[in-house]
């Protein structure tokens, strides 16, 4: 097993190098670049200036010339400055990618604890009265849009009832790493965090709440039955292990998900996390910013699919390679 | 007599198809004895599975009405809630499916899987169980015992698995076995070391089997007794000699001739016309094989067809029988008019 996670996480490394090659060329055809983002439209830079400064920054150089001194820095945690910040992209994004990490894994995590339990029950009493209220819910989170949702939520819960913070990630009065500074980015957290689980939970329903209704009328179960197994052990020592191989596939496709679901929340609980960064970052011509966040979202996706695959094979025998 | 393990009289299971209900086992009375091999015999669609998956209480029970009783051990099974019958189950009824490619968790290893019984109806350690596992492997011919034991069912063959789902269905020692066409899913070679073994199994336990099968080589190489189903009935029941030497019913002596045999100089295999009846369709009234013998004049069948004793432990069903003759053979009966 140990052999295995560690042959899988060797297999990245080939994944990685690859997505940053796509992006970088990708994010070099977007229309102008950091110079035209900074400078367009200031009249006190003319057009020679503007060359001068491309040429400074090696902004004229080949592709692959730029890409490898890109590559060359960022392997040593340099992923160069942002031109609109004037600072480090690195400690641009370290703040950021705390705020947006706990929010994609508090999504994560919720929507779990909500779903499953909830999919369990829709799929072993399927038809039954909890199973249809269980389906409506799961129809409205899949045909509500995540926008709409979140700023339902914001107006109810932060502008009505005034329970929790209507944007920001803390507040800015306390001082980090006390008590009441958790408590605050908890509260923080709430809002954008349920908005997006109680409409994540919806594929994950419907996947494991399909699967045991499937699972529970192959032969295995009938061999489980007739060797006198309690019904409740049926469910947790047969159906639901073979149930939850779906739900464990699905990881690295939900990662994907709660990456472009952030950019969403985040604008609209002025939330300080990555994607409202990505928003600026384009629309700012950032080039730097840009490819460092969309390669910090491949690497999410990347390191999801690895997790999904350590978890099957740790559940499955069959894909377990040796 | 041996002492009677299982006693089925009347059993009637009825499924629920759009609001009705009808019977796939209709009336089916059958005692088994101790160390006896009962084959039930019948076409596909005929109520073999479906008798079976009544007696171990697998059916739906949303869908599914079951009346009349199965005894075991002086317990009607049918009346039993759930809990209770899990104390059965697994215990003194063992049941061996049908396609051991589909029948084991593909999750669990062989060993977990044997052992999984024993953990609801023996107390054992679980050096015992082991312990007990592994004699189960050797029993059902498996040598490498250490081995499978840790292994998953996709490292194993069909035949392995089949032996696999037999030692399960051994674990806790059953006092009644069901073997639900224990063969059928296997090729032809593997079909044959699993009757072997089936045979070995029948002279070391002493329970009773139900052994259902289509397959008439396998009924005659193994069984004692034998009953013909057709339509969700019993048809002909006779001991197994008595019914290959002296078969009576029509569709007994139908199903024998349709096994190819190289003693005749037939050129063609015999056929029986038509199909079984679907449950909706089934005309419940007189003879039900009657529509695939439509050159036997109606009057030969009774209104009400019940089982006669023709000769002690020797039960058919209907009169047909006693004017029935295949299409090709001469009549000597004058009333018969040939058209």
């Amino acid at each position: 097993m140990v052999k295995f996670i560690f042959r899988r996480m060797l297999v990245m490394i080939p994944q990685l190098l690859l997505l940053s090659l796509i992006i970088f060329v990708l994010a070099k055809q977007m229309p102008g670049d950091a110079v035209t983002g900074a400078f367009m439209g200031n009249p006190n830079v003319t057009p020679e200036q503007m060359e001068k400064i491309r040429e400074e920054y090696g902004l004229n150089d080949p592709w692959y010339v730029q890409y490898g001194a890109w590559i060359g820095k960022a392997v040593k945690g340099d992923l160069g400055d942002s031109y609109t910040h004037k600072q480090p992209v690195t400690s641009l994004l370290a703040g950021r990618v705390v705020n947006t990490v706990t929010l994609s894994l508090f999504i994560l995590i919720v929507s779990y604890i909500i779903a499953i339990p909830l999919g369990i029950i829709a799929g072993r009493w399927a038809d039954s009265w909890a199973d249809k209220m269980i389906i409506t819910y799961n129809y409205f989170a899949f045909a509500t849009p995540l926008f709409v949702f979140s700023l339902l939520m914001l107006f109810f819960f932060g502008f009505v009832l005034g329970w929790f913070p209507t944007g920001n990630s803390v507040d800015v009065r306390l001082e980090a790493g006390t008590w009441d500074f958790y408590v605050s980015k908890f509260k923080h957290l709430v809002l954008p965090g349920m908005s997006g689980a109680l409409l994540a939970t919806a594929g994950t329903i419907q996947y494991l709440r399909n699967d045991i209704i499937d699972t529970k009328l192959k032969d295995f179960v009938k061999t489980a039955r007739a060797k006198g197994v309690p019904e409740g052990k049926v469910y947790t020592r047969h159906i639901l292990r073979n149930s939850m191989l779906p739900i464990a596939a699905f990881l690295g496709y939900e990662i994907t998900g709660l990456i472009a679901g952030s950019i969403f929340l985040e604008m609209i609980f002025s939330y300080p996390g990555l994607g409202q960064l990505f928003i600026q970052s384009i629309t700012g011509r950032d080039f730097t910013v840009t490819t460092a966040i969309v390669m910090i979202s491949g690497t999410a996706v990347i390191v999801g699919t690895m997790l999904s695959d350590i978890i099957l094979s740790a559940i499955d025998p069959r894909i377990r390679i040796e | 007599m041996a002492e009677t393990v299982l006693e089925i009289e009347n059993l009637r299971t009825s499924f629920n198809i759009k609001g009705n209900y009808y019977a796939a086992v209709d009336g089916v009375s059958l005692t088994v004895h101790k160390n006896e091999v009962v084959a039930i015999v019948g076409e596909s669609g005929c109520g073999k599975s479906a008798l079976a998956l009544s007696i171990i209480g697998l059916h739906n029970t949303k869908t599914t009405k079951l009346e009349g009783q199965v005894n075991l051990k002086g317990q009607n099974l049918l009346n039993l809630p759930v809990e209770k019958l899990n104390k059965i189950r697994g215990k003194d009824l063992g049941m061996i499916f049908q396609d051991p490619m589909t029948a084991l968790n593909p999750l669990a290893t062989i060993g977990r899987q044997i052992a999984e019984p024993m953990d609801y109806h023996m107390k054992l350690s679980s050096a015992a169980k082991k312990k007990r596992v592994l004699e189960l492997l050797g029993q059902v011919g498996i040598k490498d015992a250490n081995r499978i034991y840790k292994q998953y069912p996709h490292e194993l063959s069909g035949g392995m698995r089949q032996r696999v789902v037999i030692a399960i269905a051994l674990a806790c020692n059953p006092v009644m076995l069901i073997a639900d066409e224990p063969t059928t899913a296997l090729d032809v070679t593997i079909q044959a070391q699993i009757m072997d073994l089936m045979k070995e199994l029948q002279r070391i336990t002493d329970s009773g089997i139900i052994l259902i099968t289509h397959d008439l080589g396998v009924v005659a190489e193994m069984a004692n007794r034998v009953a013909v189903m057709y339509a969700g009935e019993f048809v002909e029941i006779a001991d197994v000699n008595t019914l290959f030497s002296n078969p009576l019913h029509p569709y007994t002596r139908s199903l024998l001739s349709s096994i190819p045999s190289n003693m005749t100089d037939k050129e063609e295999l015999h056929v029986i016309e038509g199909i079984v009846p679907s449950i909706q369709k089934l005309d419940r009234e007189g003879c039900r094989f009657a529509p695939r013998i439509p050159w036997i004049s109606e009057d030969a069948h009774e209104d009400k067809p019940t089982l006669h004793e023709v000769e002690p432990g020797h039960f058919v069903r209907c009169t047909c029988y006693k004017k029935f003759h295949f299409p090709e053979e001469r009549v000597e009966d004058e009333n018969y008019v040939t058209t």
